[in-house]
């Protein structure tokens, strides 16, 4: 990049696009000064700082939400703003806002720096919103490898945990062996495309736009082909799709409670978030991509539900149940390769999917003691009794999960399916439907362990098994399920706030 | 003065916002007052709605509403409305509700508050179901009524709860996907880009559907609601959950909610995919004649668990109503409707008896009853005349349904007619058989010793007002079967409604 066209940027008005990625990297450096030069009982203000930071980008962009610099690529072809990153943008905000909600229930029970885990959720946050309205190779990957690398961190942030430090480990090896795959796959489809001598700065064989021309001028470029097929291998490690979802359970069961939604909620949709970008550049291979994400897609259901079938820690059992719903969405994908629509249906589904996970983290962290990576379905047992809020969210988010009207979830996949159908994807359709009943096994076997068996006594000849009671709520954890509890309901009933939205 | 469509969307409303003001913690005395009015009210609107049908020219939707969700981009919106079709299933929804609403404040139930909310969020969802015209609301309504049906067996179910309960879940969400997938294909297939069935209708009497088209979406939509009626072999689920349901869910249930398939059988398939139910209906005969009459008819007769018998022998008149809906003419059609009233009333009441019988014998064992009859001769009457009625007796609802499927079926296969009658044999056999051996001959050693500890009361005022409401509303349509055949009558004659049922062969 010659001097002149940072000059030229600079003069340019284009800095303010970035605007909100901007505010949260300033936050999160404030949060390390604020580390060093205040004294330690201050650091209670850190959390609120961070919530503070991330709900006045929320709201810049939400204000500015249809301002997108008319759709041209910025930064010489490196961002392009659009209507559907600014939706993503909203979506790792909120997300974020609730990872920091889950952060100041657990971390608080565990010796381990308190700043930190704010400061990489605010930079992996602005991270993973460039990468939403990234336009370039270079800037996909350079975004990506951000997150990643936030992630490495946040994974083992219980540092005196062997589980957690496993879990690091294992998502380290795993993730480095993915940004390869995906480097190599940039690598062929740059080498494809051509243009190494680069010609003026926009035209070049990572921009979006010039790899679109070349395969539609060339669908059957061998290298280019598996430039795509390598890239989608990347990301689906990210999204947890067959068969890259072998790190799921185990880094989902080590890492911290919060740092486990994120990557449930997060880091799984700004898979989507690309895939759904990807899908108009790959569009001329769809010959190709169409069967390859089907399969994809039908393994990754199948995968995720059955082995979810035998889990008994709860963690695990999100994990595995976080891959089906990827193989749900990579539906909608494989869809919207023919439907533009069905982008709109994934993004709900993936609203839909933060609100009723986060609920269920959030009763999850409660439930937890210290360790949380030991919780078991039994130690639900009596929830409803006991906690009869926490039990009640509870229900309400795994029933939106399995996809039980009238709760969220159920919009979700009805709007998937129906997207699905006029794609003509009958054979994906059939998979997710048996997916969807065997769900329903495990789902309700946990609904079944807070409700229904809290009142049955102890098989004769057995010691009684007291868990300890779920921590009771603060005032402001009971706000917080409250409204994603009564968003999942009333978006059941009437979808019309998101649905105006996202399907316009 | 509000309207009659208003009227309507009061009456479905009154028991989901009732709910709601319970579930945010109202104070148990002030709750059952609120739902004694939430389950009343919605049968006193809806026999003004039944009064205030129109008597001619009633071939189209009438009340009808449009509430906007915000799925308009999909034509999914909230349209209400009532034809001749749906108005009796809709009185019938109202009648059962109030009745298990009633037996359900007497029951002395453990948390009576969260059992009074979902018994209403059911009700809510069933009145639902009848009065929607939108295809996508109907599924949905009837999901809403299914849920709390898990909950309150998982809760409050007896014996196995949690593997009723979940076999339940499994069979009837498996049911319901299938059919959300050809309800799906049905908006996608016909090209109206709506939910409404009018819509739906009118797109295809403008561009009917291909021959395989029909077959193949007429074939999800019959594996999927045939799940949810209890289509032999797909039954088993039944006689399990009502077993260990508690009475007023089994009521609703078996009653109100398993009509839902059949009801949308008729509604949806019938007018939009006839040539697809014409190539299955020899299939669905067969599988509903000989499965759900015959054997499921014998599996009944060996049962020796009352409620168990019960629940069989609901799956086992699903079998008659599934066999008039294969005559595919106008007169089977119209039977279905019928018995679907009648049977909803009759299993109801048969429900109610069975846990009042259960309060006083401690069993639900029939070898372990008898002579019961000298004790609470009331209960003994109501159960007699709720067993005939089951059986087809004249004067009962049951009577006229039966007959003009048997009518219909005749046209259709004479072979399977006689089959369907000697069903109504085995009926009579297995429920004379548990009428006797609950109520007359000597009672057993084991029950002896209950009545010695508890001696046994006869119905009290709280119970025989249920009881006597749903035996009154038999008996009404049993001498008066115009109240229903007319309005049913005019919705499969219209010429928009358009049943267009095919020429006999």
């Amino acid at each position: 990049m010659s001097t002149e066209l940072l000059k030229a940027v600079a003069a340019s008005n284009d800095w303010w696009a970035l605007g909100p990625e901007m505010t949260l990297a300033v936050g999160a450096l404030l949060l390390l000064v604020l580390e060093i030069f205040s004294p330690k009982k201050d650091l209670r203000f850190v959390p609120p700082l961070a919530v503070f930071t991330l709900g006045l980008t929320l709201i810049t962009v939400v204000a500015n939400f249809d301002k997108t610099w008319g759709g041209e690529a910025l930064f010489g072809g490196l961002i392009r703003l659009s209507a559907s990153g600014q939706i993503a943008r909203v979506f790792f905000l909120v997300s974020s806002l609730l990872v920091c909600f889950l952060g100041t229930i657990c971390l608080p029970r565990a010796r381990v720096p308190r700043v930190e885990f704010y400061h990489i959720v605010l930079v992996v946050t602005a991270a993973l919103m460039l990468l939403a309205q990234s336009n370039h190779f270079v800037m996909f990957f350079v975004a990506l490898e951000t997150v990643t690398i936030g992630f490495y961190i946040l994974v083992s942030y219980y540092r005196e945990r062997t589980l957690s430090l496993e879990a690091g480990l294992k998502y380290l090896v795993l993730g480095a062996l993915s940004s390869a795959i995906l480097l190599f796959g940039i690598v062929l489809i740059y080498g494809a495309v051509g243009r190494v001598v680069v010609d003026g700065v926009v035209h070049n064989g990572f921009e979006f736009g010039t790899v679109f021309n070349f395969l539609r001028a060339n669908p059957d470029n061998f290298l280019a082909t598996a430039g795509a097929l390598l890239v989608i291998g990347g990301l689906a490690f990210k999204i947890g799709a067959f068969p890259f979802q072998i790190w799921v359970p185990d880094v989902y069961q080590g890492a911290p409670t919060p740092v486990t939604a994120f990557l449930a909620v997060s880091s799984k949709a700004a898979g989507f978030a690309v895939l759904l970008l990807l899908v108009r550049v790959f569009a001329p291979l769809q010959a190709v991509l169409v069967p390859v994400l089907s399969l994809l897609a039908s393994a990754t259901i199948l995968f995720g539900n059955l082995s979810a079938l035998t889990q008994r820690n709860t963690k695990r059992l999100m994990g595995l149940s976080g891959v089906s719903h990827a193989g749900y969405l990579l539906i909608g994908v494989v869809a919207s390769f023919s439907q533009s629509a069905a982008a709109g249906a994934v993004w709900f589904y993936l609203f839909t999917y933060l609100l009723a996970s986060m609920a269920v983290f959030g009763v999850m962290a409660y439930v937890a003691g210290p360790d949380d990576s030991g919780e078991e379905l039994e130690h639900f047992e009596r929830l409803a009794k006991d906690r009869p809020f926490l039990g009640t969210v509870l229900a309400i988010g795994i029933g939106s999960l399995a996809g039980i009207p009238p709760l969220a979830g159920f919009m979700g996949k009805l709007l998937l399916f129906v997207a699905a159908f006029q794609a003509h994807l009958y054979g994906l359709l059939a998979v997710a439907v048996v997916g969807v009943v065997i769900s329903i096994f495990y789902y309700f076997g946990w609904i079944r362990a807070a409700f229904f068996e809290s009142w049955s006594p102890p098989a004769p000849g057995t010691a009684p098994v007291i868990h300890p009671v779920a921590a009771a709520a603060t005032w402001a954890g009971i706000a917080t399920l409250a409204v994603l509890a009564i968003a999942t309901v009333v978006l059941g009933f009437f979808p019309w706030p998101l649905t105006s939205w996202l399907l316009r | 003065m509000l309207s009659n469509a208003q009227l309507l969307q009061l009456a479905i409303a009154t028991p989901l916002v009732a709910a709601v003001i319970i579930a945010c913690g109202l104070p148990k005395r002030f709750a059952v007052k609120l739902a004694v009015v939430a389950f009343t009210a919605p049968v006193l609107l809806a026999l003004w709605l039944w009064a205030q049908f129109p008597a001619v020219d009633a071939h189209t939707y009438s009340f009808l509403s449009t509430t906007y969700t915000g799925l308009g981009g999909l034509g999914i919106t909230l349209k209400l409305g009532l034809n001749g079709i749906s108005l009796p299933m809709f009185l019938l929804a109202a009648i059962v509700g109030l009745a298990a609403g009633l037996y359900a404040l007497r029951s002395g139930a453990e948390r009576l508050k969260l059992y009074l909310v979902l018994l209403l969020i059911m009700h809510g969802g069933l009145l639902g179901v009848f009065a929607s015209v939108d295809i996508f609301f109907f599924y949905f309504f009837h999901e809403l009524a299914l849920i709390p049906t898990f909950v309150m067996i998982g809760i409050w179910g007896g014996r196995d709860r949690s593997y009723a309960a979940m076999k339940l879940t499994i069979y009837l969400t498996a049911g319901a996907m299938l059919s959300l997938l050809g309800l799906i294909a049905l908006y996608v297939k016909s090209g109206a880009n709506s939910f409404d069935l009018i819509e739906l209708k009118d797109a295809i009497a403008a561009h009917a559907l291909a021959g395989h088209t029909q077959t193949w979406i007429a074939g999800l939509l019959l594996l999927g609601f045939g799940t949810l009626v209890s289509l032999w072999p797909l039954h088993t689920w039944a006689p399990l959950g009502y077993g260990a349901a508690p009475s007023s869910a089994a009521m609703l249930h078996a009653g109100v909610l398993k009509k839902f398939g059949l009801y949308g059988l008729i509604q949806i398939a019938l007018p939009l995919l006839p040539l697809g139910l014409q190539h299955w209906a020899w299939k669905l005969a067969l599988l509903a004649g000989l499965g759900n009459v015959l054997v499921v008819g014998f599996v009944t007769m060996a049962q020796r668990d009352l409620k168990h018998m019960l629940g069989y022998s609901s799956v086992m008149h699903m079998g008659y109503c599934f066999l008039g809906l294969a005559a595919l003419s106008t007169v089977g059609t119209g039977g279905v409707v019928f018995l679907m009233v009648a049977h909803g009333l009759s299993v109801a009441l048969l429900f109610l008896l069975a846990t009042s019988i259960h309060h006083r014998t401690h069993t639900f064992d029939l070898t372990e009853m008898g002579g019961l009859a000298q004790k609470t001769p009331v209960l003994a009457a109501f159960f007699v005349a709720a067993t005939m009625a089951g059986i087809g007796l004249p004067g009962f609802a049951n009577f006229w349904g039966e007959l003009t499927i048997f009518v219909a079926l005749w046209k259709f296969s004479p072979g399977l007619t006689a089959v369907a009658i000697s069903g109504v044999v085995i009926s009579a056999i297995y429920g004379l058989r548990a009428a006797a051996r609950v109520f007359f001959g000597p009672p057993s050693e084991a029950l002896q010793r209950v009545h010695a500890q508890h001696p046994p009361a006869d119905l009290d005022w709280r119970e025989k007002l249920p009881a006597l409401l749903l035996l009154a509303a038999l008996l009404f349509f049993g001498f008066y079967p115009k109240a229903i055949s007319q309005p049913v009558d005019q919705a499969l004659a219209g010429p928009v409604a358009a049943v267009k049922i095919l020429p006999p062969r």
